[in-house]
This record gives C-alpha cells, structure tokens and sequence, in this order.
C-alpha cells in the first residue's frame, strides 16, 4: 500500500514538475505578449526615442542590437568555422594542441558572461585600445573607450563556443564516404574541406551563426561597459561610436529611468520586441539542426 | 605467363590497424591493361590490400605499412612520394557508390576542376567523354543538371567510374563495385570493365566467384591477412594448386 | 592511346610543395588557437586588473595606522591623461588609499562610495550563494523530476510539448527573465506572501531558476537516457513496476550526470548577472535572511562598473569580484566535466 503511494507521487510529481516548466513558459510569454502587444507599433519599431524617452521609438536600440550581431558574427563565425574545421579535420584526436583547444572552448562556454564584460574593459578597451590612441592619437581618446567594436568583440568571444559546437556537429554529419571519394581523385586536403567538406555543412555553420546571434542579441551584461548607451541623439556611424541596444534598453527602461511607471508600455514592447527576435532565431536553428539530424540519420 | 608488363609489384607488404596485422607478406606483381580479382573470404584483407595501392589507408589513424609498393618502378611508399599526384594516377571505386551531392555535370567535372582545369570546352568535353566511357552517356547526357544521387544505384556507380576516370587515371582500383547492384546493373558494370581494360590497368575486389571468372584475367585468393594463390582466373578456377582455395570457391567455407 | 586519353604524368618522386595548403594549414590551426589564446588573456587581465589591490597592500596598511587616510572618490583627471610611470604610482599611493587592505576586504560592509569606503566582499559573497542555492534549490527538483518524467513514463505528445517548451525557456535573454520578475513575479510573490520587500533574495532565487531550469533539465536527461537498456528491461522483467525502475534502477545509475547537471546549474546561477541586477533589490546587507534584498557579485560588477574610474581601487576590487567569479564557476564546471567523463567511461566500459 505504501509502495503503490509512492509509485503514484512519483509519477504524478514529475508530471507536474514537466507541466510548471511548460506553465512557467507560457506564462512568460503570455505576460509579455499581452502587455507588449499595443505599443508595439510600426512607429514604435521604426521611430526615436523622445521625450527624454518617456514616449517615442525603439529604433536606434533595434539597429544597434542589429550591428552588435553582425559585426560579431563577422568576427565569430569564420574563426568559430575555422577552429571545428581544425579539430574535426586537422588536429588527430590525441593530439596535444587538440585537447588544449577543447579545454579552452569548454572553459570559454563557462566563463559567466559578465566576466566577458570585464575582460572587455581590461583588454580590448584599457590594453588594446588605449595602446592604439596611445600611438596613433597622442592624447585624444578614441579606441580607449567603450564602443561598439569592443563590444561586439567581446560578444564575439562569448559566442565563439556556440558556433564552433554546431559546426563541428555538422561537419561529422558529412559522410566519410564524401571525404575518400574527393581525396582518391586527388584532390588535397584543403580542396576536399573547401568542395566538399564545407558546402556540406552550410546548415551547420547557419545553425551556429543564428544560435550565436540569438545569444548575443540577448545577452546584456558583456555589454554594459564595452560600448552600450543609455541615450544617444545619432545612430552610431563609426565603429568607435556607442550603440543603443535592446536589452540594454529594457534593463535601464526598467530600472533607471526617471519615471519607470509612465514607460511601462515601452519597457514591455520592448521586451517583446527582444523576445519575438530571439524566440524567431531560436525557432529558425532548431529547424535547421532538424533537418540537419534527419540527413544525418538518412 | 604471358609476355606482359607488371604495372604494380608489391614485396613483402605487412599492413598492421594499430598492433592488428592485416596484410601479411604480401608479394604478388600486377600485369597492365589486365583485369587482376581479389577474391577470398570476408574480412581477409583484399580492401585493405586494394587501398594500400593508392595509400587511402593514409586516412586512417594508427595504420603502419612495412615493405614496397612499386608503380611503374616506383616505390609508391618511400619518402617523398606526391600522395596526390599518386591518386591521380591510381582512381578508385567504392562499394557503396559515393556522388557527391552536385548535379551530374559537376560530380564528373570534380576532377578536372581540383586539377585547374576552368575552360569550359574542355571541361564540357572531359565530362562527355568520362560518361561515354562509363557507358552512361545515352541514358543522362540531356540531363546533366540533375543531381548524381537522383540516379539509380546502378547509374550512380558508373557515374562513380565516369568521375574517377576523368582524372585519367592509368589504373581503377574497384572494390566491390557491383556488390550493391541487380543483375542487370551488374552486367553493365561487368561490361563496362571488360573495355575499360583495354586503356587500364584495373584491380577488382569481389566476393561473387562468377564474376571474378567472368571479368577477370589473374585471381589472387586471400585468406586472413595471406596470399594463398595467385595466377591465371582460368587456373584458379579450374585447377587450383592449393586446397584452401579450391575450398572456396567449390564454397565449402567462407 | 595514351595521348588521346592526355595522360602526361608528373614525375610521383617529386613531390610538390603546395604553398596553399601549407599556408591553409598553418593558419587554420593558428585561429583555432584563438579560443586558447584568449582564455589565457581572461585569466591574465582580469587577475591583472584585480592584482594592484594586493601588490600594494603592506603599504596601505601602513598608510592606515599612520592615519594619512582621507581621499576623495573618483580622479577623473588623471585617468583621462596618459599615464606615465609617475603617474601611475601616484593614481596607486593616492586613489588607493588604505582602502583594499585584507581586513578591509574580508569585512561584512560594501560602502565603495562613501567616505571611507568599505570593500567587505563578504555579504556580496553571502548574497550569490543566497541566490544561487535558493535557484537551485527550486530549480534541481522541478528540472529532475521533469527530465525523469520525459525519460521514463512521458507519453510522446507530453515530450513533444516539454521539449520545445525547455528549449524556449533556454533561448529567454537573461534580461527578459529579470524584467518579468522585477515588474510581475515580485509583486505576485509579495502580494502571495506578504514579505516586506518587494525585490529580495527569494524573487531573485526564483527568478533564476527559471534560468538554471533549462540546463539541469537537459543534462539530466541526457543523463538518464544513457543509462543502457538492459539495466531498466532487466527491473522490468523481474516484476519491477515503471516507477520501482524509473526510481531505484534508472535514477541511481544516472546520479553522476545529474550531479554535474547540479554543478553547471549552480554555476550558470552563480554567474548570472542580469537577473539578479533587476530582481534582488541589490542592497548589500550582511544577513541570511532570505527575503531581504541582497546585492550579488556579479550585479555588483554589473551596477558599480560603468560608475567606477579605471584604474582606481574600487575598480580593482570589482576585477577582483569577477576573477573570483571566472575561479568559482571554472572549478564548478570543471568538476561537472569528470562527473560527466566518469559517467561515459562507464557507459563505454558497460558495454
Ligand atoms: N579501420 C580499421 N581499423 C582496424 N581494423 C580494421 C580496419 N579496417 C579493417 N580492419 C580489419 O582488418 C582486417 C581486414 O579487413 P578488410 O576490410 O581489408 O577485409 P575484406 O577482405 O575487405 O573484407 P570484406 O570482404 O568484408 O570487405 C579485418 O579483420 C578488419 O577487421
Ligand atoms: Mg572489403
């Protein structure tokens, strides 16, 4: 009797479990949505600020989340394609160097995000940055302080893990079969990951780019001080410009604005804005990576 | 045996997939434009011994080879050896037919193109010529841009044979290439080889002994990493010197 | 019959040396040393950052009982000048002041900006693993018990319906998790429970189990999916009934995995900044009371970063927060790595 208590507890306590998950997720979004929904106008989307940013558009933060991705997918994808060409075709898997750079992409999967940030500040914005107005500007100030690059960079360095997760995914999804076909034409190494290796794992490397771009889009704290902006009159011009940015505009919407009940409206369009863009990209990889899987099998 | 020219001479060649010996002193000489079988029971070493003429075990970690491969006089493992410039020289065919996932045109033109070939007249005139000789012409030439794996299994494999020859190789290394193939397909295949012997130098891998007596000039008989017997087909087939091989192909093992 | 079929052999002893892949090589493995490279660099500038506030310290503490102690905050000037040598050891012995000395850090007060700023990391310590353990502590049972359900008794619509749902629930910007508990999830707590703040501990625990959820629930399934099928179907085949399996069968040969998923869970929530920097009410107070505001490590660096002037002590001490954050999280992941190796030696030596 006690026995068939426990069965039916367990059970039904991990169905709950799995259905607070589900709930908690619904909940969520519907939260969000319905308070989102009628200030998310096409003005909303495509105007300025104003009105010290009690009333007006999200546009320049749109765009500067847009920026931020692109130029760190820029950065992120070719070095994050090269290094899973490396490990899944060059390094031997015994290989010291191998293992060393597999540590380091699962280390750098773990570092807390905000831990970028700082490492942005110190390197790119206090050493490297500085090092080049130092030479190059003399006294001004222009690459020693947070911008878009380093954020984007920064950004970059947390996304590498992603992207080089997916494409090595992909690239062992490439039949063996392919790879000794090329070579035993003649073909080297190099024609064979470029002709045959690479095409045939353009899913994988889509899926990596808009996995990190989803990512990047969504996380806030590298950025805080490498380059975001509260305000700013113009849309960033320069890659030494600040940038407005989406989540960045939630956080201070929220919490730092001079009248955080009147933008209430703002903050929650805001955040469904952010939350459609991310949910989109998340729904495009995962469909990709599906199709990827079922050739796989195939 | 005939007056001929031994193409490839292999001497004392050990194989071994990490401590594993594979190949096992294997010295056997392979005569030009003939059709060599290597036939013997599952697991024996022919693919192994078939890949090290073209060094794909290369490919594979942990693999070590001791003795001579010699092509054309030429120890194939010595250093300084162009492996890929050996590839070229020396095509090989799966048993599982392996396209690439292009259209037909460009499955052919694979080689030529990694070899810089870019005029397209050229390219256009490989591509006809290959698939010609593949004797697949007739059945695809108006339809060239249709992707290789929308081919039957049979047409795939030729299209398989069509792409290595377009690099003009002097000698096909075949492993089983009609394992996966119906009757008919199997006849083409068969066919197919009987002419292309005449410009070729080709090494066939089978387990089917009709075919090995059917297309075959010499038979090589492996068993478990050995060179049992090796000769004439038709002496192997009619009078085998050893009784492992008469064994096999009477199948009475294996 | 060879020239028609164009065979001009090169000579196969000369090999050729093809600069392309020699160059391709070389520089395909030089970017792949990129991600080692730069993990060095984190941990190079972000102790290096942080490293001023112990190389000065005999000083400071002899400046403090010398009684010399009195600076303002902030040298805006000299940090926007180039820094010379000089200057630099000026911007240690001035901006520096007594403050960073180890009794100072080791304190229970976080007051970086008053008068005599105060550098205790203590309740900042003390409000992470607040956080941290309330998350996990909501989060570890819900995400098992989840991922025993989609492993062993989920009819297939269920799993269809959790899975996308975990994945969803992983693709939330932190950011939007914090926003939803600062403007929904704290009032709803507050009004259910009638606690006197609004933003404390417990909203921020919970609100980052949202965020721990995810990993927990899918390294915990990987877990129990492992666990090799003749275990379970010999349970079963004695009688056992699904649960009798799922609990003292599957679940205990999935413990190491379920573990590490604990491990990177704690992690990820000891990491997390977002979250806690929205829904915590970010007070610095030295309590274990739960639902009191706290003021978390990371949110600290979040908050207090963007105010602070390079170079100064309170800029140190927040370098020192995150590399103690980068130690705390790299061991916590680097545990969870053998306990997830243990498990697939084990699978492979099973076998
Ligand atoms: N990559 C490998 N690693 C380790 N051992 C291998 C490998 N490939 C083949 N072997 C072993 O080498 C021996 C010879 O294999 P091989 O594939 O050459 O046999 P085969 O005669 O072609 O067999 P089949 O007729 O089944 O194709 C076998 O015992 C096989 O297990
Ligand atoms: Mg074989």
């Amino acid at each position: 009797m006690k026995n068939k208590f426990l069965g039916s507890s367990i059970t039904t306590l991990s169905a709950l479990s799995a259905l607070i998950i589900v709930l908690a997720v619904v909940v969520v979004m519907g939260e969000i949505m319905l308070g989102g929904w009628s200030t998310l106008t096409w003005e909303f989307l495509t105007g300025a600020p104003k009105e010290g940013m009690t009333s007006g558009g999200i546009f320049p933060a749109i765009f500067g989340t847009f920026l931020l991705v692109i130029i760190m997918s820029i950065i992120g994808v070719p070095v994050g394609t090269i290094t899973a060409i490396y490990l899944s075709e060059y390094a031997s898997q015994k290989s010291f160097l191998a293992r060393m750079i597999r540590f380091a992409v699962n280390t750098l999967a773990g570092v807390p995000a905000i831990v970028f940030g700082l490492f942005g500040l110190g390197f790119f914005i206090q050493f490297v940055g500085s090092g080049i107005d130092k030479t190059f500007y003399g006294t001004q100030l222009k690459w020693g302080q947070p911008n878009i690059l380093w954020a984007s960079v920064t950004m970059a360095l947390l996304t590498l893990p992603v992207v080089i997760v997916s494409v090595e995914e992909a690239i062992k999804t490439v039949p063996r079969e392919l790879r000794e076909a090329s070579l035993a034409l003649g073909a080297t190494k190099l024609q064979t990951i470029w002709k045959v290796v690479l095409p045939n794992s353009i899913t994988g490397i889509l899926t990596g780019g808009i996995l990190a771009v989803s990512r990047g889009a969504g996380e806030v704290a590298p950025i805080l001080f490498t380059g975001a902006a509260y305000f700013l009159p113009h849309l960033p011009t320069e890659l030494s410009d600040q940038f407005m940015e989406l989540g960045y505009h939630i956080y201070i919407m929220s919490t730092q604005s001079p009248d955080v009940e009147a933008t209430r409206g703002i903050q929650y369009a805001t955040t469904l804005v952010l939350l459609l863009l991310t949910f989109g990209l998340n729904f495009s990889a995962i469909f990709l990576r599906y199709k990827l899987r079922s050739r796989a099998i195939r | 045996m005939e007056n001929k020219n031994t193409k490839i001479i292999t001497k004392q060649l050990n194989l071994f997939y990490g401590s594993k010996q594979a190949l096992k002193n294997i010295s056997l000489g392979i005569f030009e434009h003939k059709v060599t079988a290597l036939i013997g029971p599952s697991g024996c070493g022919k693919s192994t011994f078939l890949r090290s003429l073209n060094r794909m075990n290369d490919l594979i970690e942990n693999t070590r080879t001791e003795g001579t491969v010699e092509i054309d006089n030429v120890n194939i493992y010595q250093n300084g050896i162009d492996v890929v410039e050996l590839r070229k020289k020396v095509g090989m065919i799966f048993q599982k037919s392996n396209p690439f996932p292009k259209s037909i045109y460009e499955n052919v033109a694979y080689g030529p193109r990694i070899n810089g070939v870019k005029d397209k007249d050229i390219l256009e005139e490989t591509v006809e010529r290959s698939l010609k000789q593949s004797a697949l012409w007739d059945e695809v030439k108006d339809d060239l841009k249709k992707s290789g794996l929308a081919l039957s299994g049979g047409q795939q494999q030729r299209l398989c044979i069509a792409r290595a020859l377009a690099v003009n190789p002097e000698i096909l290394l075949m492993d089983e290439p009609a394992s996966a193939l119906d009757p008919i397909a199997t006849a083409k295949i068969e066919e197919l080889i009987y002419e292309l012997k005449e410009n070729y130098t080709i090494v066939i891998v089978t387990h089917n002994m009709q075919q090995a007596a059917r297309v075959s000039d010499y038979t090589a008989f492996f068993y478990i990493g050995e060179l049992i017997e090796y000769d004439l087909t038709k002496t192997i087939f009619t009078m085998p010197k050893k009784k492992q091989t008469e064994d096999y192909i009477t199948g009475r093992f294996g | 019959m060879k020239n028609q079929l164009g065979r001009n052999r090169k000579n196969l002893l000369h090999k050729k040396f093809r600069w392309s892949e020699f160059l391709a090589e070389k520089l395909i493995t030089l970017t792949a040393f990129i991600s080692f490279v730069f993990i060095v660099l984190i941990f190079i500038f972000v102790f290096r950052e942080a490293a001023p506030i112990f190389s000065s310290e005999e000083k400071k503490v002899s400046l403090i009982q010398a009684g010399e102690v009195q600076e303002t905050y902030g040298d805006v000037e000299e940090n926007n000048s180039p820094i010379t040598s000089n200057q630099t050891s000026a911007l240690e012995t001035s901006g520096s002041e007594g403050d960073a000395s180890l009794s100072n850090l080791t304190g229970t007060e976080w007051q970086p900006v008053s008068e005599v700023p105060k550098y205790g990391l203590l309740p900042l310590i003390l409000g992470s693993l607040k956080v941290t353990l309330i998350a996990i502590f909501l989060a570890a049972p819900i995400a098992i018990l989840a991922a025993l359900f989609t492993a062993m008794f989920a009819p297939r619509w269920a799993k269809e319906l959790l899975k996308p749902a975990i994945e969803i629930l992983a693709g939330f910007p932190s950011v939007v998790i914090g926003f939803f508990a600062l403007i929904v999830l704290a009032t709803f707590v507050q009004n259910l429970f009638g606690f006197e703040y609004r933003l404390n501990a417990f909203v921020g625990g919970l609100a980052m189990s949202l965020a721990v959820i995810p990993i927990v629930f899918t390294i915990s399934e990987d877990a129990l999916t492992a666990v090799p099928k003749h275990l379970s179907e010999a349970s079963l085949a004695l009688g056992a009934t699904k649960w009798q399996t799922a609990l003292f069968v599957v679940l205990p040969a999935a413990t190491p995995g379920i573990f590490a998923a604990i491990l990177l869970g704690i992690g990820r929530a000891f990491g997390e900044t977002m979250i806690v920097l929205m829904a915590t009410g970010n007070a610095a107070i030295f309590s274990t009371q739960i639902v009191e505001p706290v003021r978390t490590m990371s949110a600290t660096i979040g908050a207090e970063m963007a105010e602070v002037v390079f170079g100064e002590t309170h800029y140190n001490v927040l370098f020192l927060i995150g590399a103690l954050l980068f130690l705390f999280t790299f061991t916590l992941n680097a545990i969870a790595e053998i306990f997830i190796r243990q498990r697939l030696m084990k699978k492979f030596s099973g076998n």
